[in-house]
Parts: C-alpha cells; sequence; structure tokens
C-alpha cells in the first residue's frame, strides 16, 4: 500500500547514489586506467611509425657499404656522424631505419600470427564450448596435445623442414599459438550457452551457426581482445627469439631478434648492437601488454 | 581417486602418442635425411644405400612403428653425425638442464611467492606497486635479450660471474636467473590473487576471531589455500622452462639437451630431435599429471568430485 | 537494573566510520549496551543496519579502513578500546567466542575439524593435543554430534551444514568464553534445522552461563530466545528494552512494522495480509540529520526532518527513538504476541 509514498517515487537507491551513469564510468575508467593509457599511447605510436616508415627512417634499411661499418651512435664520443644518429651495423647498414623497418617486421608477425591462431582457436572453442559432451572431449585432448609439444623446439624443426622464411615463421607460430584462444572461448562459450536469451533464441528456432554468430560471438568479443593481445605479445617474442638462433627470418630482413643474432659477436665492443633492438622488442611487448591487461581492467569493470 | 588417476595416465600416453606421430611426420617432411646422412658430396648410389640400410625407402607409417615400438624399448637410433646412440647423448646431459630448470623455478618461487604474499596483505602499498612493476617488466623482457644484457653487465663489464660453460656453480647463477625471472610474472599474479581471494574468505575470518597468531593466520590458514593453484602452476611452467632451456643454454653454452637439441638441428640430426622433443613432452604431460594430483591431495575437495 | 548482575560486556556510544569514494560511510552511529552472563541480548534489523558490523568491532575484526570509536567499550571490566591486534588476540577465541552466518565457508576447506578445533585450545590454554583432543570430543558431543570422535579427522565438506554450524559452535566454545557472539547463526540453514541450532544455542548458553550477543533479522528468533532486545535501523538504536516488553507494545513504528511481518500462530487469518515495511535502507553517506526512518514512515512529519535522536525512557528500560508519545500510534499495530 505504502509503495505510493512520494517519498520512495523521487528516491534513489544507495547504489544510485553511489554509482554514476555507465557511459561516464566507462569514460572514467579508460581514462583512470594509467596502463591503458600507456600501453595505447606507446602501441599506437610504434604502430604509427611503422606503417609511416619511409617518412621516418633517414635512409634505406638495406643499403650497404663498408665503408662507415660499426660507426657509433650519437652518444658516444668519437667517430660520430650525424648522418647516422644510432649508429650503422657491420656491414654499414643505418641503424635507426633498420630499427624502424624493424617494428614493421614485429607487428606485421604479431597481427598475422593473431589473425591465423585466433581463427583455430575460436573454431575449436566455441565448437567444443557449444555443443559439449564428446566434441568436448575431443577439443579437449588437441587442446593438451598441443600444450604438451615444446613450441619453440617444434618451430625450429618445422622452420628446418619448411624453410626458414617470414611465411613460414608465421605459418607455423599461427598454427601453434592458439590453445589460450581455445581455452578462453571455450569456457565463455559454455557460459553464454546457458544465459537466457541464447535459451530464448534456441527456443524460437534459431539455427546452431546463427545462434553462435549472433547471440556469442559479440558477447566474447571483449575477452577475445583480450587474449589476442596475450598471444600476440608472445608471437613477436617467440620470432625474435627464432630469429635470433637462426631459425626464423633470414637476412637481410630488418627483424629485431636478427640484428640480435648479427650484432652478437660485437657484444663487448659495440654493446648497443643488442641493447637498441632489445629495448624495441621490450618496448613493443610492454605496450602491448600494458593495453591488453588495461583493457581487461576496463571492460571486466563495466560487466560486473 | 583411483579411478580418476588411472583416467588421467591413459589420456597422458595417448597425448605422447599423438606428440611423437606429429613430430614423426614432421621431421620426415624435411629434407631427404639419407642426403643429411650421406653428406653434401656423395654420390646419388650412396644417397640410395643409405636410404635402404636405415629404412627411408619404406612407407612413412612403417618407419614410425618401428621407431616407436625401438623408442619404448629405450632406443632412440643413433645420431646422423655424432654416429652415437642418441639415449647416451641425451642422458650425459640431461643433468645439466634438469638442474638448471630446477634451479630456475626455485629462483621464481622464491621471488614470487613471498613478493606476491606481501603484495596482497598490503593492495596499492608501495611493496603491492613494486611487485607490479617486478611482474610487467619481466612479462616484456625477451628471456635471451635479458640473457645478453647480464652478460655484457656482470660478464664483461663487472666480470662478478662466467658467460660460458657450465663446470663450477657460478655458472649456473646468470642462466638460471634468466629463465627463472621469465616465470616470475605469472607466479606472482597467480600467488597475490589467490592470496587477495583466501584473505578476504570467511575462514580465514574465523581464524581470526578465534584468536589464532597473525603468523597462524597467514601461513597455516591462508598460504596453504592460495599456494595450491600456484604449484599446479609451477609444475607446468617447470616443462615451459626446459623449452626456454633451448635459447638460454644457446647462449650461455651450458651444454645440456636444450644446446644439444639447438645443435641437432643446425645439423638436421633427426633421431635426437625427435627424442629430445618427445622427453620435453613427457616431461610436462608428467608436471601437468603430478600437479593435478597433488592439488587433489593438498585439496580434499577435488578427489571427491 | 545491572547492579546485581555480572556485566560483561558494556558498549557506550559505539561509532563506526568507513571513507568511501563518495565520502565517509556511517553504518553504525552511536550504539549502546550491555549483556550480563546468563543473559541473551538480540539485536534486530534488517541487512545494512549494522548490525554485523558493531559485533565485529566488538570483536576488533572490521575491515582496516573502518574506523572504530566508542565512549566506552569494556569487556570483563577492561577497557578495550585501545587494545592492540596482539591483546585482542588473547581475547578472542578464549573470552570471547563469535559464530558466523555462513557455515559453509566459514571453515578452513584444507584442514580436518579436529585440527580447526584443537587448534583455538592448543593455542590459548597451556595443554597437551592429547588434552585438546578430549575437549573437542566432549564440545562435539555437547553440541549434538554423534561418534565424535571419527568425525575429528573428517574435513568440512564431508559435514552438512547443519553439522558444520555444530562445528562452528563447538569452536567458538572450546575454551570455555565469557561472551558468545552469534551473528545471524541459523539464516543459511534449513527451517527444521534452524530450530536445532537456536536450541542448542539457548541450552548451551545456560549450560556455561556465558553472556550472549544474537545478531538476527528474525523476530520468531528473538521472542524465543532474548532476554532483552535492541532494534537497529540505520546505524542506531530505535528501540530497546527486555523482550516481553518490546513484543507486547513496540513504541517505535518501524518495530511495529517488523512485527507486523511476522505470522502469529491462532491470530493471523487465513489470506490476511501481512505486513511489510515498504522501501529501502537508506544511504548512510555523509552528514546526516533527522530521523532516518521518515522516509519509510507512515506517521512521518515535517518535524522528523529536524529531529535530534534522543531516546525516551520508560520506567521499566524500555526506550524508543521517535517524536511520538508511548500512545500516539494506532492501537492496532501492537501487541500482536
Amino acid at each position: 500500500m505504502k509503495n505510493s509514498s512520494p517519498f520512495l517515487r523521487g528516491r534513489q537507491t544507495a547504489e544510485e547514489i553511489l554509482e554514476p551513469r555507465p557511459m561516464a564510468k566507462l569514460r572514467r575508467r579508460v581514462f583512470k586506467n594509467h596502463s591503458f593509457l600507456i600501453g595505447a599511447v606507446i602501441l599506437i605510436s610504434i604502430i604509427l611509425i611503422a606503417l609511416l616508415a619511409p617518412l621516418f627512417s633517414p635512409h634505406d634499411p638495406y643499403d650497404q657499404d663498408l665503408a662507415r661499418r660499426l660507426m657509433n651512435p650519437f652518444w658516444h664520443d668519437k667517430k660520430t656522424n650525424d648522418l647516422y644518429l644510432l649508429g650503422t651495423d657491420k656491414v654499414g647498414r643505418d641503424y635507426l631505419s633498420r630499427l624502424i623497418y624493424g617494428a614493421q617486421i614485429s607487428l606485421l608477425i604479431g597481427f598475422l600470427t593473431i589473425l591465423i591462431s585466433g581463427t583455430i582457436g575460436t573454431a575449436l572453442g566455441v565448437v567444443a564450448g557449444y555443443f559439449g559432451g564428446r566434441v568436448d572431449m575431443v577439443v579437449n585432448f588437441i587442446i593438451n596435445t598441443r600444450l604438451a609439444m615444446p613450441v619453440f623446439l617444434v618451430a625450429m624443426a618445422a622452420v628446418v623442414a619448411f624453410g626458414a622464411s617470414l611465411h613460414v615463421v608465421i605459418m607455423v607460430l599461427g598454427l601453434f599459438l592458439w590453445d589460450r584462444f581455445a581455452v578462453v572461448m571455450r569456457s565463455i562459450t559454455m557460459q553464454a550457452r546457458d544465459l537466457d536469451y541464447v535459451k530464448a533464441a534456441r527456443a524460437i528456432g534459431c539455427s546452431t551457426p546463427y545462434i553462435i554468430i549472433r547471440e556469442i560471438f559479440p558477447n566474447v568479443l571483449s575477452s577475445l581482445t583480450v587474449v589476442a593481445t596475450v598471444e600476440m605479445a608472445n608471437a613477436i617474442l617467440l620470432e625474435a627469439a627464432l630469429s635470433f638462433l637462426g631459425f626464423g627470418v633470414q637476412a637481410p630482413t630488418p627483424s629485431w631478434g636478427l640484428m640480435l643474432n648479427e650484432g652478437r659477436e660485437y657484444m663487448f665492443f659495440s654493446p648497443w648492437l643488442l641493447a637498441l633492438p632489445g629495448t624495441g622488442l621490450f618496448l613493443l611487448v610492454l605496450a602491448i601488454n600494458l593495453f591488453g591487461d588495461g583493457l581487461r581492467d576496463v571492460t571486466l569493470e563495466r560487466e560486473r | 581417486m583411483l579411478a580418476y588417476t588411472l583416467k588421467r595416465i591413459v589420456v597422458a600416453f595417448l597425448i605422447l602418442l599423438v606428440v611423437s606421430g606429429l613430430t614423426f611426420s614432421l621431421s620426415h617432411l624435411s629434407a631427404d635425411p639419407a642426403l643429411t646422412i650421406a653428406g653434401e658430396q656423395a654420390s646419388d648410389e650412396d644417397i640410395e644405400a643409405v636410404r635402404k640400410l636405415y629404412g627411408f625407402d619404406r612407407p612413412v607409417i612403417e618407419q614410425y612403428v618401428n621407431w616407436l615400438s625401438r623408442a619404448l624399448q629405450g632406443d632412440f637410433g643413433k645420431s646422423y653425425h655424432y654416429k652415437a646412440p642418441v639415449v647416451e647423448m641425451i642422458s650425459g646431459r640431461i643433468g645439466t638442464t634438469m638442474t638448471l630448470g630446477f634451479l630456475a623455478i626455485v629462483f621464481a618461487l622464491v621471488i614470487s611467492i613471498p613478493l606476491g604474499t606481501l603484495a596482497a596483505m598490503r593492495p596499492n602499498s608501495i611493496i603491492d606497486r613494486f611487485a607490479l612493476l617486478i611482474a610487467v617488466f619481466g612479462q616484456a623482457l625477451p628471456t635471451f635479450w635479458f640473457a645478453l644484457m647480464m652478460i655484457i653487465l656482470f660478464g664483461v663489464w663487472f666480470r662478478w660471474l662466467p658467460i660460458s660453460g657450465n663446470t663450477t656453480w657460478a655458472h649456473f647463477v646468470m642462466p638460471t636467473i634468466a629463465l627463472g625471472y621469465y616465470a616470475t610474472p605469472a607466479l606472482m599474479r597467480l600467488t597475490r590473487a589467490g592470496m587477495i581471494e583466501v584473505l578476504s574468505s570467511d575462514y580465514i575470518r574465523t581464524a581470526k576471531a578465534k584468536g589464532l597468531s597473525p603468523v597462524s593466520v597467514l601461513f597455516k590458514h591462508a598460504l596453504r589455500n592460495a599456494i595450491i593453484p600456484v604449484v599446479a602452476l609451477a609444475a607446468v611452467w617447470f616443462g615451459f622452462m626446459l623449452g626456454g632451456s633451448i635459447v638460454i643454454e644457446t647462449i650461455f653454452n651450458l651444454k645440456g639437451i636444450g644446446w644439444l637439441s639447438y645443435d641437432a638441428l643446425l645439423r638436421s640430426d633427426l633421431p635426437v630431435v625427435q627424442a629430445i622433443v618427445l622427453i620435453f613432452a613427457s616431461f610436462y604431460v608428467i608436471l601437468t599429471l603430478l600437479s593435478d594430483l597433488l592439488n587433489a591431495y593438498l585439496d580434499p575437495r577435488i578427489s571427491v568430485r | 537494573m545491572s547492579e546485581k548482575k555480572d556485566v560483561v560486556l558494556e558498549v557506550d556510544n559505539l561509532r563506526i566510520d568507513i571513507p568511501v569514494s563518495a565520502g565517509l560511510l556511517h553504518p553504525v552511529r552511536g550504539i549502546s549496551f550491555d549483556v550480563s552472563r546468563g543473559e541473551t541480548l538480540c539485536i534486530v534489523g534488517e541487512s545494512g543496519c549494522g548490525k554485523s558490523l558493531t559485533s565485529l568491532a566488538i570483536m576488533g575484526l572490521l575491515p582496516k579502513n573502518a574506523d572504530r570509536q566508542a565512549d566506552r567499550l569494556n569487556f570483563l571490566g577492561k577497557d578495550i578500546r585501545d587494545f592492540d591486534e596482539r591483546q585482542m588476540a588473547k581475547l578472542r577465541g578464549v573470552k570471547m567466542g563469535m559464530i558466523f552466518q555462513e557455515p559453509m565457508t566459514s571453515l578452513n576447506p584444507s584442514y580436518t575439524i579436529g585440527n580447526q578445533l584443537e587448534e583455538v585450545y592448543l593455542r590459548h590454554m597451556s595443554s597437551n593435543r592429547l588434552e585438546a583432543r578430549e575437549r573437542a570430543i566432549f564440545l562435539l558431543d555437547k553440541v549434538g554430534i554423534s561418534s565424535a570422535g571419527s568425525r575429528l579427522g573428517q574435513y568440512p565438506h564431508q559435514l552438512s551444514g547443519g553439522l558444520r554450524q555444530r562445528v562452528m559452535i563447538a569452536m567458538a566454545l572450546m575454551c570455555g568464553p565469557d561472551l558468545i557472539i552469534a551473528d545471524e547463526p541459523t539464516t543459511a540453514l534449513d527451517v527444521t534445522i534452524q530450530a536445532q541450532i537456536l536450541h542448542l544455542l539457548a541450552e548451551l548458553q545456560s549450560d556455561f552461563d556465558m553472556a550472549m550477543v544474537l545478531i538476527t533479522h528474525d523476530l520468531g528468533i528473538v521472542a524465543r530466545v532474548a532476554d532483552k532486545v535492541q532494534v537497529m535501523y540505520a546505524g542506531r538504536t530505535v528501540e530497546e528494552g527486555n523482550c516481553e516488553a518490546v513484543f507486547d507494545k513496540p513504541l517505535h513504528p518501524y518495530t511495529s512494522g517488523l512485527l507486523r511481518c511476522i505470522p502469529v500462530p491462532g491470530k493471523t487469518q487465513p489470506g490476511e495480509k501481512l505486513g511489510t515495511v515498504p522501501g529501502v535502507v537508506p544511504n548512510l553517506v555523509g552528514d546526516l540529520n533527522g530521523c532516518m526512518f521518515r522516509n519509510r514512515c507512515e506517521f512521518a512529519t515535517d518535524e522528523c526532518k529536524e529531529l535530534a535522536e534522543t531516546p525516551t525512557v520508560l520506567e521499566n528500560g524500555h526506550a524508543y527513538t521517535c517524536r511520538l508519545k508511548p500512545d500516539e500510534m494506532e492501537p492496532s499495530t501492537g501487541g500482536r504476541l
């Protein structure tokens, strides 16, 4: 009876007072989340530099000249040259230009790898989670088998088998790094399957693929992006390690891993040959991780 | 519990069977092994003879079954390059790799458990931020580059540590740190998250209401429950570390099986590579199995499912 | 009235403040009561009224960011306001025991109940494991658990909710405390078990001659076990007195509203509508003035917005905080029990 009391109609609940509107909340979260901001800024800068590499790089990254080999970067007092800010490598190529083009290679490998692995992992995970039962058992077995394979060693063996090149490295990493996608998608699909609106879609006779694409997929997009950042960072690090050992991208491609390989013999006298590409790798992976962590925090808070 | 264990063991065997099949077919996709054995200057007749001798002319399935049945008896064949039995080559080196992996996981746990626990006890404090920083940096630091930088710093500039070989314990210091640091972020995050959850649980409140000492609340009631998933993850990471040992052993010239696999791949020495893949896979499978069983033992709720 | 009684716990003007993003939250705003040996005090109120925080404040188990203040907080004659964690730990489990709402999650899943029972005794009494074990068996028997000896080796997940709550009670009694605080001890249990547990608590309380503070939202429980009742609303006491007085003649509209919510055997007719107290507990952030119940009160006037919340005390100790005179509330709302 008393529900129509004038006191009640205009009143906000405690939660409404404490919590502002959802969009404002999300915006505030994004700007309060330092890791997301820092990550996004570094990542976008690196992507821009890579995309506009011809504009930013002062020289052709492949242009060799033994006459100017192993020039020191600007912070060294001797043998400095204004033309080559970060010095030159063992065959006289401009190191700054090679570093800039190296970002292209790393990003290319990162994006293409998650494109392949994301497709494989999502397909397996969604199928397992949606159908459950025997299908799930089989997919689980495939995931466990994949996890049992020592990625780095088998990737090296695959590179030996198919020949070392950019394409092979991307294919091999793409065929390996799908496990997290599959695990995450499987559990999310399982939860989503039991949501009321998915049940409702099934009840009104929607076909299975339609339900998966229309009802489940949008639901899991943010989790998918977070996994994608993790695997992208992973792929970039693995490529660098493969190239460093000589089982990845081949010379003269300016891959950061390969530059570390080439600089290794000069590590005692020109340590910057190692320090610079490693810093590039570190910054790129750091940015991707911060971006991913931040994204998870921001979106998870929103869903809560 | 017994049925659960048996089921897990059967699945583990099946996984290893599939892994070995995949490895075998992968290595037989590569360049003609007969060519590798006979050498660059061999004539066509020589190569043909080698092919017959090693059975490379048979169907791949038959070769695989032969290889597997011998492998199950502990015979992984002979190295194409060194002509020595693969088992001997591996058994002489596996100790180095195990030592490295073990030291690295201990290093990772010694760093991550106390730091994760302290961070969980005081969220958003200085120590929590410090732990987060270590985790974020650790995740982004390429292991092999970290190793190279350590060599330049501690091996060349300060000359504190030897940079190559495995004759003394000092040789293991840098490889252990390089490999162990890689696992620290994941283990520390899990410790922190687990501790935060456990510390806010009802049974910790009960323990406090019983007037137990803070030490007892933390170590007896909180840590044991929070540590269960960390132990499981550490076991899995130990498996990953064996894979990571390839790069680290190559850089520090530690002649374990990681280094051996690098060497064998350079020479397309397939029997060695196949054996090492299978060993790494077995390790992973056994470790996950053990960590699951350990979990079941430590957490009595699991075994009753 | 407390001159000849053995007062165990005295609380005077207890306040709790918690900083939150929107300002300072005042979940408890001046609560006073005392409990004597052999006496049961029931603190009643709906969720969010601060009753659980009050119990945690006495135990010294408030969250770290919460600020506790009181004019007096005496336990066994000692002022415990400035006790540090170490001193409090020496009281908890020995002199004061606590039983929580959630028996399913309040026991550590990794240890046997024997281990968890014995550790209290070993911690506080200078004794050996054998004595602790004997005490545990004695108490498990006492709380009505059959074959106590073999139960000691079981893990919490092997026991039902009712059994776990019995274990929790035994655990609180291990060292023979002077005060026992039970925070909604039966809420999470089946109705049939609730009655058993309640009966057990009342029995043990007189057996061990303890003071008991029972926190609940269920007036049915209060009627059965309480000596004294304290009704809390929005962090304050709105009415207090001995059980019969409050149930006979509730003087605060909130209490009478609560009483209207419970059916009375023989009086409530089939099909008759039970009462409700409409609305929700108000937000307790920032400066608060006037009667906090006014938004939900059918007798509210503008006067209530500025009203100082001073209790009116009647001669039998029955006190309430409302501008209404004792007879101004409609007679039909009271006298139901």
